[in-house]
Parts: structure tokens; C-alpha cells; sequence
């Protein structure tokens, strides 16, 4: 086929439209964030003293560091999944999560003293938390890596390692609301590793699952 | 790539996402002159062909045309499809380059005309089902209409449409796959 006839047939088929890229994202957000409510309130929900749990700082910091991470990440993914886009402010912004985590632990450190820094960091449901953040996240994971087919990612690797950050920020934030546990050393420790896990099954997608 | 050929460039796709297919025809035109430009200045050890990538990346714009914003320049859009497309191709035949050297230097010392050569598109025509095939390259090959295709097969326009946007769904998908 000479690519004058691809053409012919490429214009034929002009009139079909599909949904622009960026409303797309938007509505996936709105279906990744039903999902993981859905999942989260059918499970674990959140802890019974979260009233009263609201009104301290660590347990308010925690939805900080998360939705911070899904909102770099959301950013971040958009523009990946544009061929040509331009990244580089939205991967600067990718520091902003973990300078903050960095931030809360350095600042607990000096609070609390030496001797608890181990009870702190070891907290009392890490296994629960090493679960369920990637329990709820696995979800949108998905989503997000179908939507990564949908846009055209030139580094479908990278874009699918974003769409775990996304998804791990997404899941955290609701497990953020069951968790017991407020210290930044335990958040730190545990929902790193649990986010780390869902960012490698995404770079994982990526590889091959987004091929265009 | 001047600012001239961004605008204009601009304009055309702006006009064929609203569905003016001459605009999108010319378009289309545009690109792939200059999408061939590029990719024969990057190929220069050869084992792929740039008629190849110039076809792939046409597909890859058209099915992946909702990802590029209105409001964004159009030329960066394009170079990174077809840079892609080009590495992608480079990184499935790399093994290969060094057997077929030979046959590499012959097909270097012809013009750089469009050459009927095998492509790697009919490969992925060929594994259509019937119905798609028969209605793409109907519309390519045979350069007939929409409505002479719909005549030709005796069977509805918006059947042919559904088909032509399937097969060349699936011919996008396929174009990497089916190369040797």
C-alpha cells in the first residue's frame, strides 16, 4: 500500500472522533477515586476516633504527603502521556512529597525522644498497611496504565512507574484514613515501601501492557 | 519547521478534528512529507525502511490524534510520534541489521523514490479479518468512496465506516507486531 492510498483511508475514517486526552484523565481521577472509596468503605473504613483524630497535626499531615504525591503525579502523567510535551516543571514538582516527608521526619525526630523513635516507626498495623494501600490502589493502577493506552506515552516505562505513584498516592490517602498509626517515621517507612510495590507493578504495565 | 509551517499546520488539524476531511487530507500530506524528511536524515545505517516509519507514524497520529491539544504547538507533537515510531522500529529489527547488510547497501544505492516495496502495512492489511480488509483497502488501494465501497459490498455506509475504523485500529496495533 503506498502511503497516498494510507492517506485516502485515514481521511475516510476523519469524521470519527474520540474523547480528548485531557477530559479523559479527568473522568479516569473521577472512576480511580469511586473505585478506591468503594474498595476502602467494603473493607477496613475509616478509623472510629477520626473525628477527634482530625484535629491533630500528624493525622492531618498524612493527607498532605498524599495528595500531594497523587497531585505531582497527576500532573506528571498527563504531560507523559502527550507525545512532545513538555515535563520538566511537572517533574520538579515530583520532589515536593517526599521533601515533605523528609521535612515531618526531621521535625519528629526532635519532638520525640530517642527512645521511641522505634515504637513510632514500627507502629501497629504495618502489615495491614503494606496490604491495603496496594489492595486499593490496584484499581486505579489498572485505569491508569488503560488510560496510558489510550494517550500515546513515548516512555511508556516511566509514564507506568507515574501511574503507581498516582495510584499509590490515591490509595494511601484513603488508607491514611484508617491508619492508626500518624508518625512520619512510620509513614515514611511503610507507606513508601506499599507505594514503591504499586510503582513497579506500574512500570511493569508499562512495559507490557502500553504499547502503541 | 518554521513558525509558518506551525500555524498553518495548526490550523488544518484544528479544522479536521472539526471534521473538515480536505483540511485533514492536506494535513496529512504536510506531515508525512515531512515526517519522510526526518526520518531518512535519521536513518542512516539502514535495516529499516523510512517509507515504513513514515506509514506507521501517519497511523499512530491518526489513532492517537485526541492527544494532542488545541492550544499546544502541532510540530513537537508529530516529531515525537515519528521519533518514537523510529526507535520502536530501530529496536525490533536491531538484531537483524547486521544479516541483511547486503541487501541494506542495494537498497541504498537506489533513488529515494517511493518504492512499491513489500511494506510492513500490507502484512498488517493481510491479517484483517475479510470484511475490514476488503473495506480498507477498498478506500485505499482502490481509491473508492465511502458510498461506492458501501455499493461495491452491499452492505450499509455506516458498516463500512464502523469497518474502515476497526481495520486501521487494528493495523496501527499490529504494524510493529507483524514486521520481521
Amino acid at each position: 500500500m503506498r502511503t497516498e492510498d494510507l492517506i485516502k483511508a485515514l481521511d475516510a475514517d476523519a469524521r470519527d472522533k474520540a474523547m480528548p486526552l485531557g477530559k479523559a484523565w479527568w473522568l479516569a481521577v473521577g472512576v480511580a477515586v469511586v473505585i478506591a472509596g468503594a474498595v476502602f468503605f467494603a473493607t477496613i473504613g475509616p478509623r472510629p476516633d477520626i473525628m477527634p483524630a482530625m484535629h491533630t497535626m500528624r493525622f492531618m499531615s498524612k493527607f498532605v504527603f498524599t495528595l500531594v504525591l497523587a497531585a505531582s503525579a497527576f500532573a506528571l502523567i498527563r504531560a507523559l502521556s502527550v507525545p512532545g510535551a513538555s515535563t520538566s516543571r511537572a517533574m520538579a514538582w515530583m520532589i515536593a512529597a517526599p521533601l515533605l516527608v523528609v521535612l515531618a521526619v526531621v521535625l519528629e525526630l526532635f519532638v520525640v525522644p530517642e527512645a521511641d523513635w522505634g515504637k513510632r516507626l514500627i507502629g501497629s498495623n504495618m502489615m495491614i498497611c503494606m496490604s491495603f494501600i496496594p489492595l486499593i490502589g490496584i484499581g486505579p493502577l489498572a485505569i491508569f496504565l488503560g488510560m496510558l493506552r489510550y494517550g500515546a506515552p513515548t516512555r511508556p516505562v516511566f509514564a507506568g512507574a507515574v501511574a503507581g505513584l498516582l495510584a499509590g498516592g490515591l490509595a494511601a490517602t484513603f488508607y491514611a484514613a484508617h491508619c492508626f498509626d500518624d508518625s512520619p517515621l512510620f509513614v515514611a517507612t511503610w507507606y513508601t515501601i506499599a507505594i514503591a510495590f504499586l510503582t513497579l507493578l506500574g512500570a511493569l504495565g508499562g512495559r507490557f501492557f502500553v504499547r502503541w | 519547521m518554521t513558525g509558518k509551517d506551525e500555524a498553518e499546520l495548526s490550523r488544518l488539524l484544528r479544522a479536521a478534528i472539526a471534521g473538515d476531511e480536505r483540511a485533514y487530507a492536506d494535513f496529512l500530506h504536510r506531515i508525512a512529507a515531512l515526517v519522510r524528511g526526518f526520518v531518512r536524515r535519521k536513518i542512516v545505517q539502514g535495516g529499516v525502511d523510512p517509507e515504513d516509519i513514515v506509514q506507521e507514524t501517519l497511523l499512530a497520529i491518526h489513532v492517537k490524534r485526541h492527544t494532542w491539544r488545541p492550544d499546544a504547538p502541532v510540530l513537537p507533537w508529530v516529531y515525537a510520534i515519528a521519533r518514537f515510531k523510529l526507535i520502536d522500529a530501530f529496536r525490533r529489527r536491531g538484531r537483524r541489521i547486521e544479516v541483511e547488510i547486503d541487501e541494506i547497501a542495494e537498497t541504498f544505492a537506489e533513488p529515494e523514490t517511493e518504492t512499491v516495496s513489500e511494506r510492513d502495512i500490507n502484512r498488517a492489511l493481510d491479517g484483517l479479518p475479510p470484511a475490514q480488509r476488503s473495506v480498507v483497502s477498498s478506500i485505499s488501494v482502490d481509491g473508492q468512496s465511502i458510498g461506492e465501497t458501501a455499493a461495491k459490498l452491499g452492505i450499509s455506509e455506516t458498516a463500512v465506516r464502523v469497518s474502515l475504523h476497526r481495520g486501521l485500529a487494528a493495523i496501527a496495533k499490529r504494524f510493529g507486531r507483524t514486521a520481521t
